[in-house]
Protein backbone atom coordinates (compact mmCIF):
# COMPACT_ATOMS: atom_id res chain seq x y z
CA UNK A 1 0.00 0.00 0.00
CA UNK A 2 1.83 2.96 -1.08
CA UNK A 3 1.67 6.33 1.44
CA UNK A 4 -0.87 8.10 -0.81
CA UNK A 5 -2.90 4.86 -0.45
CA UNK A 6 -2.69 5.07 3.07
CA UNK A 7 -3.47 8.33 3.66
CA UNK A 8 -6.45 8.24 2.05
CA UNK A 9 -7.36 4.99 3.79
CA UNK A 10 -6.69 6.89 7.09
CA UNK A 11 -8.66 10.00 6.05
CA UNK A 12 -11.82 8.33 5.28
CA UNK A 13 -11.49 5.99 8.92
CA UNK A 14 -11.01 9.12 10.76
CA UNK A 15 -14.14 10.78 9.24
CA UNK A 16 -16.35 7.93 10.83
CA UNK A 17 -14.04 8.09 13.94
CA UNK A 18 -15.09 11.94 14.29
CA UNK A 19 -18.72 10.68 13.38
CA UNK A 20 -19.16 8.28 15.88
CA UNK A 21 -17.20 11.01 18.26
CA UNK A 22 -19.73 13.72 17.89
CA UNK A 23 -22.60 11.31 18.34
CA UNK A 24 -21.33 10.41 21.49
CA UNK A 25 -20.80 13.18 22.73
CA UNK A 26 -24.05 14.81 21.69
CA UNK A 27 -25.42 12.20 24.74
CA UNK A 28 -23.17 14.29 26.78
CA UNK A 29 -24.76 17.20 29.34
CA UNK A 30 -22.49 19.64 28.17
CA UNK A 31 -19.56 21.21 29.84
CA UNK A 32 -19.90 22.45 33.20
CA UNK A 33 -22.92 20.73 34.07
CA UNK A 34 -21.72 17.79 36.03
CA UNK A 35 -24.64 15.68 37.17
CA UNK A 36 -22.67 12.51 38.43
CA UNK A 37 -23.53 11.60 41.78
CA UNK A 38 -20.57 9.83 42.85
CA UNK A 39 -18.26 13.25 42.75
CA UNK A 40 -20.67 15.06 44.95
CA UNK A 41 -21.27 12.48 47.59
CA UNK A 42 -17.13 11.92 47.70
CA UNK A 43 -17.38 16.08 48.40
CA UNK A 44 -19.72 15.90 51.16
CA UNK A 45 -18.28 12.88 53.26
CA UNK A 46 -14.53 12.96 52.36
CA UNK A 47 -13.39 15.45 54.94
CA UNK A 48 -15.17 14.54 57.97
CA UNK A 49 -14.21 10.88 57.02
CA UNK A 50 -10.56 10.75 56.37
CA UNK A 51 -9.61 14.25 58.19
CA UNK A 52 -7.77 14.84 54.82
CA UNK A 53 -8.53 18.29 53.12
CA UNK A 54 -6.66 17.45 49.68
CA UNK A 55 -9.88 15.43 48.52
CA UNK A 56 -8.09 14.30 45.40
CA UNK A 57 -5.21 12.44 47.31
CA UNK A 58 -7.93 10.90 49.50
CA UNK A 59 -9.86 9.83 46.40
CA UNK A 60 -6.36 8.29 44.89
CA UNK A 61 -5.41 6.64 48.51
CA UNK A 62 -8.11 5.51 50.39
CA UNK A 63 -11.37 5.33 48.09
CA UNK A 64 -9.44 4.41 45.13
CA UNK A 65 -6.46 2.95 46.28
CA UNK A 66 -6.97 -0.03 44.73
CA UNK A 67 -6.56 1.13 41.34
CA UNK A 68 -3.22 3.70 42.24
CA UNK A 69 -2.12 -0.14 43.62
CA UNK A 70 -2.94 -0.94 39.90
CA UNK A 71 -1.18 1.82 38.09
CA UNK A 72 1.82 1.87 40.93
CA UNK A 73 2.43 -1.68 39.72
CA UNK A 74 2.25 -0.68 35.85
CA UNK A 75 5.01 2.15 37.11
CA UNK A 76 6.84 -1.01 38.41
CA UNK A 77 6.87 -3.23 35.14
CA UNK A 78 7.55 -1.14 32.85
CA UNK A 79 10.56 0.39 34.80
CA UNK A 80 11.59 -3.29 35.21
CA UNK A 81 10.95 -4.10 31.31
CA UNK A 82 13.29 -1.49 30.24
CA UNK A 83 16.18 -2.23 32.49
CA UNK A 84 15.60 -5.78 31.04
CA UNK A 85 16.01 -4.76 27.46
CA UNK A 86 18.54 -2.50 28.15
CA UNK A 87 20.55 -4.43 30.18
CA UNK A 88 20.60 -7.11 28.39
CA UNK A 89 21.97 -4.75 24.97
CA UNK A 90 24.72 -3.34 27.00
CA UNK A 91 26.02 -7.19 27.85
CA UNK A 92 25.71 -7.68 24.10
CA UNK A 93 27.44 -4.51 23.45
CA UNK A 94 30.24 -5.15 25.73
CA UNK A 95 31.20 -7.93 24.12
CA UNK A 96 31.72 -6.41 20.79
CA UNK A 97 35.20 -6.70 19.49
CA UNK A 98 37.42 -3.76 20.60
CA UNK A 99 38.69 -2.87 17.85
CA UNK A 100 35.06 -1.09 16.74
CA UNK A 101 35.48 0.61 20.50
CA UNK A 102 38.59 2.52 19.47
CA UNK A 103 36.77 3.18 15.93
CA UNK A 104 34.14 5.38 18.37
CA UNK A 105 37.19 6.98 20.19
CA UNK A 106 38.33 9.04 17.34
CA UNK A 107 34.82 10.15 17.11
CA UNK A 108 33.33 13.73 18.00
CA UNK A 109 34.73 15.05 21.22
CA UNK A 110 31.84 16.13 23.62
CA UNK A 111 32.81 19.39 24.44
CA UNK A 112 32.36 20.22 28.47
CA UNK A 113 29.64 21.67 30.01
CA UNK A 114 29.66 25.27 30.41
CA UNK A 115 29.20 27.08 33.45
CA UNK A 116 26.34 28.46 32.94
CA UNK A 117 24.78 25.33 33.23
CA UNK A 118 26.68 23.78 35.71
CA UNK A 119 25.99 26.36 38.74
CA UNK A 120 22.52 26.73 38.13
CA UNK A 121 21.58 23.21 37.97
CA UNK A 122 24.24 22.14 41.25
CA UNK A 123 22.33 25.31 43.52
CA UNK A 124 19.02 23.54 42.32
CA UNK A 125 19.78 20.13 43.34
CA UNK A 126 19.09 20.91 47.35
CA UNK A 127 15.67 23.06 46.80
CA UNK A 128 14.75 20.40 44.20
CA UNK A 129 14.87 17.50 46.43
CA UNK A 130 13.20 19.53 49.41
CA UNK A 131 10.31 20.36 47.17
CA UNK A 132 9.93 16.71 46.33
CA UNK A 133 9.71 15.16 49.51
CA UNK A 134 7.70 17.92 50.76
CA UNK A 135 5.04 17.40 48.03
CA UNK A 136 5.27 12.89 48.47
CA UNK A 137 4.81 13.74 52.72
CA UNK A 138 1.38 16.10 52.16
CA UNK A 139 -0.70 14.57 50.19
CA UNK A 140 -3.50 15.12 52.59
CA UNK A 141 -3.48 18.89 52.49
CA UNK A 142 -2.63 20.58 49.64
CA UNK A 143 -2.31 19.61 45.83
CA UNK A 144 0.78 17.39 45.96
CA UNK A 145 1.30 13.82 46.28
CA UNK A 146 3.30 10.48 45.97
CA UNK A 147 3.32 10.74 41.92
CA UNK A 148 4.39 14.27 41.76
CA UNK A 149 6.87 14.40 44.58
CA UNK A 150 8.69 11.33 43.20
CA UNK A 151 8.91 12.44 40.00
CA UNK A 152 10.19 15.99 40.84
CA UNK A 153 12.56 14.10 43.39
CA UNK A 154 13.98 12.06 40.60
CA UNK A 155 14.74 15.31 38.84
CA UNK A 156 16.90 16.44 41.53
CA UNK A 157 19.24 13.57 40.80
CA UNK A 158 18.70 14.01 36.51
CA UNK A 159 20.20 17.82 37.61
CA UNK A 160 23.47 16.29 38.76
CA UNK A 161 23.62 14.34 35.57
CA UNK A 162 22.98 17.60 33.82
CA UNK A 163 25.48 19.99 35.18
CA UNK A 164 28.24 17.24 34.08
CA UNK A 165 28.79 14.92 36.90
CA UNK A 166 28.09 11.64 35.21
CA UNK A 167 29.84 9.58 37.81
CA UNK A 168 28.84 11.61 40.78
CA UNK A 169 24.92 10.47 39.62
CA UNK A 170 26.18 7.34 39.18
CA UNK A 171 27.73 6.98 42.07
CA UNK A 172 24.69 8.47 44.03
CA UNK A 173 22.21 6.05 42.28
CA UNK A 174 23.62 3.00 42.16
CA UNK A 175 21.72 0.14 40.63
CA UNK A 176 21.13 -2.38 43.11
CA UNK A 177 20.06 0.38 45.90
CA UNK A 178 17.50 1.65 43.01
CA UNK A 179 16.29 -1.56 42.55
CA UNK A 180 15.95 -2.09 46.33
CA UNK A 181 14.35 1.22 46.72
CA UNK A 182 11.40 0.57 43.99
CA UNK A 183 10.92 -2.82 45.49
CA UNK A 184 10.25 -1.06 48.70
CA UNK A 185 8.11 1.66 47.61
CA UNK A 186 6.11 -0.87 45.61
CA UNK A 187 6.03 -3.59 48.34
CA UNK A 188 5.49 -0.79 50.91
CA UNK A 189 1.96 -0.09 49.20
CA UNK A 190 0.64 -3.18 49.35
CA UNK A 191 1.58 -4.59 52.53
CA UNK A 192 -0.16 -1.39 53.85
CA UNK A 193 -2.96 -2.47 52.18
CA UNK A 194 -2.77 -6.43 53.54
CA UNK A 195 -1.92 -5.58 57.18
CA UNK A 196 -5.50 -4.25 56.96
CA UNK A 197 -6.65 -7.82 56.11
CA UNK A 198 -4.13 -9.11 58.81
CA UNK A 199 -7.02 -6.97 61.22
CA UNK A 200 -10.47 -8.36 59.39
CA UNK A 201 -10.40 -5.28 57.88
CA UNK A 202 -11.29 -4.93 54.02
CA UNK A 203 -8.01 -4.40 51.67
CA UNK A 204 -6.54 -0.74 52.04
CA UNK A 205 -9.10 0.10 54.89
CA UNK A 206 -7.75 3.13 56.35
CA UNK A 207 -7.08 2.01 59.96
CA UNK A 208 -4.60 4.12 61.53
CA UNK A 209 -5.39 6.93 63.64
CA UNK A 210 -7.13 9.61 61.82
CA UNK A 211 -5.77 12.89 63.46
CA UNK A 212 -7.28 15.65 65.64
CA UNK A 213 -8.69 18.28 63.15
CA UNK A 214 -8.39 18.13 59.25
CA UNK A 215 -5.58 19.17 57.63
CA UNK A 216 -2.34 18.48 59.15
CA UNK A 217 0.47 16.61 58.22
CA UNK A 218 -0.08 13.87 60.39
CA UNK A 219 -4.22 13.47 60.15
CA UNK A 220 -5.47 10.71 58.16
CA UNK A 221 -4.28 7.89 58.55
CA UNK A 222 -2.75 5.53 55.86
CA UNK A 223 -3.42 8.21 53.26
CA UNK A 224 -0.06 10.07 54.28
CA UNK A 225 2.08 6.90 54.71
CA UNK A 226 0.38 5.30 51.24
CA UNK A 227 1.71 8.50 49.29
CA UNK A 228 5.23 8.38 50.97
CA UNK A 229 5.60 4.97 49.68
CA UNK A 230 4.37 6.13 46.66
CA UNK A 231 7.01 8.89 46.33
CA UNK A 232 10.09 6.51 46.52
CA UNK A 233 8.61 4.24 44.06
CA UNK A 234 8.30 6.89 41.29
CA UNK A 235 11.08 8.55 42.33
CA UNK A 236 13.45 5.42 42.14
CA UNK A 237 11.78 4.04 39.21
CA UNK A 238 12.47 7.73 37.36
CA UNK A 239 15.93 7.66 38.47
CA UNK A 240 16.15 3.91 37.03
CA UNK A 241 14.80 4.69 33.93
CA UNK A 242 17.17 7.51 33.00
CA UNK A 243 19.79 5.58 34.31
CA UNK A 244 19.56 2.86 32.20
CA UNK A 245 19.42 5.50 28.99
CA UNK A 246 21.98 6.57 30.14
CA UNK A 247 25.09 4.19 31.11
CA UNK A 248 24.94 3.51 27.43
CA UNK A 249 25.54 6.65 26.07
CA UNK A 250 28.68 7.12 28.51
CA UNK A 251 30.42 4.20 27.06
CA UNK A 252 30.00 6.95 23.68
CA UNK A 253 31.39 10.00 26.15
CA UNK A 254 34.28 8.03 27.79
CA UNK A 255 35.86 7.08 24.60
CA UNK A 256 35.93 10.61 23.72
CA UNK B 1 -19.83 26.65 26.61
CA UNK B 2 -21.58 23.18 25.06
CA UNK B 3 -19.41 20.83 23.49
CA UNK B 4 -16.33 22.96 22.37
CA UNK B 5 -13.80 21.30 24.65
CA UNK B 6 -14.76 18.10 23.35
CA UNK B 7 -14.74 18.96 19.77
CA UNK B 8 -10.78 20.05 20.86
CA UNK B 9 -10.92 16.37 22.60
CA UNK B 10 -11.40 14.68 18.91
CA UNK B 11 -9.40 17.15 17.21
CA UNK B 12 -6.19 16.22 18.89
CA UNK B 13 -6.80 12.47 18.65
CA UNK B 14 -7.49 12.71 14.57
CA UNK B 15 -4.38 14.72 14.47
CA UNK B 16 -2.09 12.30 16.30
CA UNK B 17 -3.61 9.38 14.85
CA UNK B 18 -2.68 10.95 11.28
CA UNK B 19 0.58 11.66 12.64
CA UNK B 20 1.04 8.34 13.32
CA UNK B 21 -0.01 6.80 10.34
CA UNK B 22 1.79 8.78 7.97
CA UNK B 23 5.13 9.25 9.97
CA UNK B 24 8.21 7.57 8.83
CA UNK B 25 10.11 7.19 12.12
CA UNK B 26 9.70 5.20 14.93
CA UNK B 27 10.52 8.40 17.54
CA UNK B 28 8.50 10.04 15.32
CA UNK B 29 5.56 8.17 16.39
CA UNK B 30 6.24 7.83 19.79
CA UNK B 31 6.09 11.43 20.31
CA UNK B 32 2.36 11.37 18.24
CA UNK B 33 1.74 8.86 20.88
CA UNK B 34 2.24 10.97 23.48
CA UNK B 35 -0.28 13.46 21.94
CA UNK B 36 -2.85 11.38 21.69
CA UNK B 37 -2.50 10.52 25.03
CA UNK B 38 -2.82 14.12 26.02
CA UNK B 39 -6.23 13.76 24.31
CA UNK B 40 -7.40 11.50 27.49
CA UNK B 41 -6.76 13.83 29.90
CA UNK B 42 -8.99 16.71 28.85
CA UNK B 43 -11.21 14.04 28.02
CA UNK B 44 -11.43 13.39 31.84
CA UNK B 45 -11.16 16.97 33.19
CA UNK B 46 -13.62 18.53 30.66
CA UNK B 47 -16.21 15.76 31.86
CA UNK B 48 -16.02 16.92 35.45
CA UNK B 49 -15.69 20.53 35.67
CA UNK B 50 -18.56 22.26 37.13
CA UNK B 51 -19.14 25.92 36.45
CA UNK B 52 -18.05 28.08 39.15
CA UNK B 53 -16.45 25.53 40.26
CA UNK B 54 -13.62 25.75 42.34
CA UNK B 55 -10.21 23.15 43.05
CA UNK B 56 -11.48 20.53 45.63
CA UNK B 57 -9.40 21.51 48.68
CA UNK B 58 -10.70 22.46 51.42
CA UNK B 59 -7.95 24.10 53.64
CA UNK B 60 -8.77 27.37 53.24
CA UNK B 61 -11.97 27.64 51.70
CA UNK B 62 -15.64 26.74 53.78
CA UNK B 63 -16.89 22.75 53.37
CA UNK B 64 -19.99 23.36 51.42
CA UNK B 65 -18.14 25.77 48.31
CA UNK B 66 -18.98 24.23 45.09
CA UNK B 67 -16.05 22.33 43.53
CA UNK B 68 -15.28 20.29 41.02
CA UNK B 69 -15.37 16.25 40.50
CA UNK B 70 -12.40 15.13 42.51
CA UNK B 71 -12.47 11.93 41.10
CA UNK B 72 -11.54 12.50 37.47
CA UNK B 73 -8.75 14.32 38.71
CA UNK B 74 -7.54 11.48 40.79
CA UNK B 75 -7.81 9.28 37.07
CA UNK B 76 -6.07 11.63 35.52
CA UNK B 77 -3.26 12.76 37.86
CA UNK B 78 -1.57 8.85 38.31
CA UNK B 79 -2.57 8.49 34.14
CA UNK B 80 0.07 11.56 33.75
CA UNK B 81 2.89 10.26 35.78
CA UNK B 82 2.50 6.45 34.87
CA UNK B 83 2.08 6.85 31.26
CA UNK B 84 5.65 8.76 31.09
CA UNK B 85 7.25 5.53 32.35
CA UNK B 86 5.43 3.18 29.54
CA UNK B 87 6.72 6.06 26.77
CA UNK B 88 10.21 5.27 28.10
CA UNK B 89 9.58 1.59 27.93
CA UNK B 90 8.34 2.01 24.45
CA UNK B 91 11.67 4.23 23.25
CA UNK B 92 13.84 1.00 24.83
CA UNK B 93 12.02 -0.83 22.35
CA UNK B 94 12.90 1.54 19.31
CA UNK B 95 16.27 1.35 20.31
CA UNK B 96 16.54 -2.29 20.52
CA UNK B 97 14.70 -2.34 17.10
CA UNK B 98 17.82 0.64 15.90
CA UNK B 99 20.41 -2.14 17.72
CA UNK B 100 19.06 -5.22 15.65
CA UNK B 101 18.01 -3.85 12.18
CA UNK B 102 19.74 -0.41 11.90
CA UNK B 103 16.58 1.05 11.07
CA UNK B 104 13.65 2.83 12.55
CA UNK B 105 11.42 3.24 9.71
CA UNK B 106 8.50 0.99 10.43
CA UNK B 107 7.55 0.52 6.38
CA UNK B 108 11.18 -0.98 6.08
CA UNK B 109 10.87 -2.84 9.62
CA UNK B 110 7.69 -4.43 8.86
CA UNK B 111 9.38 -6.37 6.41
CA UNK B 112 11.50 -8.11 9.30
CA UNK B 113 9.58 -11.42 10.33
CA UNK B 114 10.46 -13.16 13.12
CA UNK C 1 -13.94 34.62 42.53
CA UNK C 2 -13.59 35.15 39.14
CA UNK C 3 -16.25 36.03 37.14
CA UNK C 4 -17.66 32.67 35.20
CA UNK C 5 -17.41 34.91 31.66
CA UNK C 6 -13.95 35.64 32.17
CA UNK C 7 -13.28 31.68 33.31
CA UNK C 8 -15.37 30.65 30.34
CA UNK C 9 -13.04 32.95 27.73
CA UNK C 10 -9.76 31.70 29.12
CA UNK C 11 -10.66 28.30 29.11
CA UNK C 12 -12.09 28.71 25.53
CA UNK C 13 -8.39 30.67 24.56
CA UNK C 14 -6.23 27.65 26.27
CA UNK C 15 -8.24 25.21 24.34
CA UNK C 16 -7.19 26.91 21.04
CA UNK C 17 -4.09 26.90 22.05
CA UNK C 18 -3.83 23.65 22.77
CA UNK C 19 -5.58 22.73 19.32
CA UNK C 20 -2.73 24.62 17.63
CA UNK C 21 0.07 23.30 20.15
CA UNK C 22 -0.92 19.57 19.11
CA UNK C 23 -0.76 20.45 15.40
CA UNK C 24 2.57 22.04 15.50
CA UNK C 25 4.27 19.24 17.66
CA UNK C 26 2.33 16.46 14.74
CA UNK C 27 3.70 18.39 12.29
CA UNK C 28 7.64 18.67 12.65
CA UNK C 29 9.24 15.91 11.74
CA UNK C 30 12.98 16.80 12.54
CA UNK C 31 13.51 14.98 16.13
CA UNK C 32 14.70 17.36 18.50
CA UNK C 33 12.77 20.12 17.07
CA UNK C 34 9.79 18.05 17.63
CA UNK C 35 10.81 17.27 21.64
CA UNK C 36 11.07 20.90 22.10
CA UNK C 37 7.42 21.40 20.55
CA UNK C 38 6.11 18.53 22.84
CA UNK C 39 7.97 20.31 25.69
CA UNK C 40 6.08 23.85 25.04
CA UNK C 41 2.75 21.39 24.32
CA UNK C 42 2.73 20.40 27.44
CA UNK C 43 3.38 23.72 29.25
CA UNK C 44 -0.41 24.64 27.21
CA UNK C 45 -1.88 21.97 28.44
CA UNK C 46 -0.44 22.76 32.23
CA UNK C 47 -1.97 26.00 32.16
CA UNK C 48 -5.22 24.42 30.77
CA UNK C 49 -5.51 22.09 33.61
CA UNK C 50 -4.80 24.42 35.73
CA UNK C 51 -7.82 26.86 34.21
CA UNK C 52 -10.06 23.30 34.48
CA UNK C 53 -9.26 23.66 38.46
CA UNK C 54 -6.96 20.57 38.96
CA UNK C 55 -3.65 21.77 40.16
CA UNK C 56 -2.94 18.54 41.07
CA UNK C 57 -2.63 17.33 37.47
CA UNK C 58 -1.13 20.64 36.76
CA UNK C 59 2.07 19.76 38.85
CA UNK C 60 1.94 16.10 37.75
CA UNK C 61 1.87 17.47 33.79
CA UNK C 62 4.39 20.25 34.70
CA UNK C 63 7.07 17.75 35.66
CA UNK C 64 6.47 15.25 33.31
CA UNK C 65 6.10 17.15 30.10
CA UNK C 66 8.91 19.66 31.33
CA UNK C 67 11.64 17.19 33.15
CA UNK C 68 10.84 13.29 32.79
CA UNK C 69 9.32 13.38 29.06
CA UNK C 70 12.21 15.79 27.14
CA UNK C 71 15.49 14.16 29.28
CA UNK C 72 14.06 10.29 28.31
CA UNK C 73 13.09 11.56 24.56
CA UNK C 74 16.61 13.00 23.75
CA UNK C 75 18.27 10.37 25.27
CA UNK C 76 16.82 8.32 23.26
CA UNK C 77 17.44 10.00 19.91
CA UNK C 78 21.36 10.41 21.17
CA UNK C 79 21.50 6.61 21.40
CA UNK C 80 19.84 6.36 17.85
CA UNK C 81 21.87 9.18 16.58
CA UNK C 82 24.47 7.94 13.53
CA UNK C 83 28.08 8.73 15.10
CA UNK C 84 29.70 11.70 13.01
CA UNK C 85 32.38 10.95 10.80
Amino acid sequence: MTPGQRRWFFLIAAAGLVACYLWAFAGLPGFGDYPGPYGQEVLRQAVRQTHATGVVSAVNFEYRGFDTVGEEFILFAAAAGMSVVLRRLRQERESEPAGEAANQAGGAATPATSSAMRVPALLMVGPTALIGWWLASHAQTDPSGGFQGGVILASAFILIYLSGEFLAFRRLSPVALLDAVEAVGAAGFAAIGLAALVMNLPYLDNYLPLGQFPGAVSSSGTIALISFFVGLEVAAAFVLIVGEFLSQTLLRRRSA
Amino acid sequence: MGIFPFLVVAWIVVVGLYGIVTSRDLINQIMCLIVVQSSTYVLLLGVGYVTGGAAPYFSDIPLRTKAVDPVVQALALTDVVVEAAVTALLLSFAIQAYKRFGTLDPHELAEFKG
Amino acid sequence: MIPVAVMDTLQIVVLVAVAAGATVVVRTRSRVRQVLALSVYGMLLAILFFVFQAPDVTLSELTVGAVALPVVLLLAIAKVRKPEQ
